[in-house]
């Protein structure tokens, strides 16, 4: 437990003094701004309290740039130290691997979680501020401050498999990209094409469901959106939520962390220093 | 605490270290030499439990390499040491002090003991290569490990800075570590270590003690003489076999032969205005060995 708490303090220093938690607070704060402002105009009509409408874009927001931060910070992880030269010798000391990949983890995570505070909870305060009424969506900003940083972990865990299987870091980071199209733009795409060839066929009632809960960042979004009926009022996203139930969602979203871990580290204790 | 027998590794067919077999004792000095490529750094990974290895067997501290009970007595220091740059010193030791169990506190003497304790809260990326070289040294001194891997720990430091090391190494020793450390120094490792191991090609050509070395390598001994005015053509009548080069004379012999040379040398002290005697050096010894060419 010490070993694992020293590798999350030093693995969170670097981080601040890379001018990494500034990035990822300032890119979440800004965009949350933006999008408290923009998205609490429409509010009136749809019977919803703002602050669950602009949870619905906080969503929205979220599914795209969670994993993108989580990505950016984890492809380094292990590629990096092994370009540093900094591998070998961390390796030889009474240090398990899984226990290095815990320490990154949760260094990560804590950065993951003050950008995202910071983001959602300025958001928030804005409204709030316009609103007073806004307290009746809090509970549905809280499920989506923890279910960011489950995703968060998911893609943590990802960008480690990613960073221990392809060295160089160039290499690394090219793959997280790669993986952070493909899931969060690529897969949605894909799903509504297929949507409309298929024409209500058994792609739309069978298929469909299916392939949305697989993704990690549709799981994620599903789950926000179905678990309050205001919020998904507000996004407009009634059907595809009807269908699937919050529970299935959250399923999928809480096993995704497991799964992208366990990759990560069966991929690491492949790594030859 | 590391006795490897009939050690084998090979990367792809090609063999990269073939039936070694070599001890370290407590309190034991040994130095591992070789060209680039011999199979030195392999060597200790294998130690370190950092690669496989794929014939013979190794035993570090009585355990397995890389278990548990070897990674907590063991210390390495690897070439040309690498640290995060945006830590300083003193949060990078701390950090593998924490590691070892041990208390973040011990950091500044760690790093008073190898001279870094002003730069101890700059960051590693301002350091020069000696510096990195010294924290590199700072780490492999936490918790007195019974055995000590050092993978050329003097490159990169000035001559004041090794003697420093060495001292530092002595200590360990004399407290009862074991230390395996490969250099390209000759010179410098020549007086430091208790025994030489010379790699060449993946297998051990020769093993022992520097005079150990030089009886099995039976490298001649040069006798350089001075002589009194005139007495040049004197001499080399006496005792047949010199050559003239310059105003000196000097006499390459065998080992066994050293003493019956000196003998008859000495029956023409008169003559004599000076005498030395070169045994083989490190050198000498280690390009001997190396290009052996093994059966």
């Amino acid at each position: 437990m010490i070993r694992i708490l020293s590798m999350a303090q030093t693995e969170f220093r670097i981080s601040l003094r890379n001018r990494w938690v500034a990035v990822s607070v300032a890119m979440m704060a800004v965009f949350s701004i933006v999008l408290a402002a923009a998205g609490s105009a429409p509010s009136g009509s749809l019977g919803a309290d703002r602050l669950s409408v602009t949870v619905a874009s906080l969503t929205s927001l979220g599914v795209y740039l969670v994993p993108l931060v989580a990505l950016l910070m984890s492809f380094d992880a292990i590629a990096g130290e092994s370009e540093r030269g900094t591998l070998p010798l961390l390796l030889t000391y009474p240090l398990s691997r899984a226990e290095l990949l815990l320490g990154k983890l949760a260094a990560h995570l804590a950065v993951l979680a003050l950008a995202v505070a910071a983001g959602y909870g300025l958001a928030a305060l804005a409204i709030w501020v316009a609103d007073a009424r806004a307290v009746a969506g809090l509970p549905a900003l809280w499920r989506l401050t923890w279910s960011s940083l489950v995703l968060g972990a998911v893609f943590l865990g990802a960008g480690y498999a990613l960073s221990a299987l392809a060295r160089p870091p160039s290499g690394a980071a090219g793959l997280a990209i790669g993986l952070w199209l493909g899931a969060v733009v690529l897969w949605d795409l894909g799903l509504l094409a297929a949507l409309v060839a298929d024409n209500d066929g058994w792609f739309t009632t069978d298929v469909f469901p299916v392939a949305l809960l697989a993704n990690p960042a549709d799981a994620f979004r599903l789950y926000n959106l179905a678990a309050s009926e205001a919020t998904a009022a507000a996004a407009g996203l009634g059907g595809a939520a009807n269908v699937i139930p919050a529970g299935a969602a959250l399923a999928s979203l809480l096993l995704w962390p497991l799964a992208a871990l366990g990759l990560a580290l069966a991929a690491f204790r492949k790594v030859v220093p | 605490m590391l006795t490897l027998s009939h050690l084998t590794k090979r990367f792809g067919g090609r063999a990269a270290l073939e039936d070694v077999s070599l001890s370290v004792g407590p309190g034991e000095r040994v130095a591992l030499l070789g060209h680039n490529g011999a199979g030195k750094s392999t060597l200790m990974k294998i130690v370190l439990g950092l690669i496989a290895h794929d014939g013979g067997t190794v035993e570090v501290l009585g355990a397995r390499p890389g278990s548990g009970a070897a990674r907590a007595g063991v210390a390495y220091l690897p070439e040309s040491a690498a640290f995060h740059p945006a830590l300083t010193g003193r949060e990078q030791i701390a950090h593998y002090l924490r590691l070892r169990g041990l208390s973040a506190r011990g950091a500044g003497a760690l790093l008073e003991r190898v001279g870094l304790s002003d730069a101890a809260d700059r960051r590693i990326g301002t350091y020069s290569k000696g510096m990195r070289q010294r924290v590199g040294l700072a780490q492999a001194l936490i918790g007195r490990p019974r055995l000590m891997v050092l993978d050329e720990p003097t490159s990169g430091l000035d001559p004041v800075s090794r003697r420093g090391f060495y001292a530092i190494l002595e200590e360990l020793a004399a407290e009862g570590t074991a230390i395996l450390l490969s250099s390209h120094a000759l010179t410098e490792v020549e007086a430091r270590a208790d025994r030489m191991a010379i790699l060449a090609h993946g297998r051990l050509r020769a093993e022992g003690s520097l005079s150990a070395l030089r009886q099995a390598a039976d490298l001649p001994v040069t006798v350089e003489l001075t002589a009194v005015n005139g007495a040049r053509a004197a001499i080399l009548y006496a005792v047949p076999g010199g050559e003239l080069r310059g105003d000196r004379i000097t006499y390459r012999c065998r080992q066994d032969d050293k003493m019956d040379l000196l003998r008859r040398l000495s029956a023409q002290t008169e003559s004599l205005e000076d005498i030395e005697m070169h045994p083989p050096s490190l050198e000498d010894l280690y390009s001997h060995f190396s290009r052996e060419v093994p059966q």
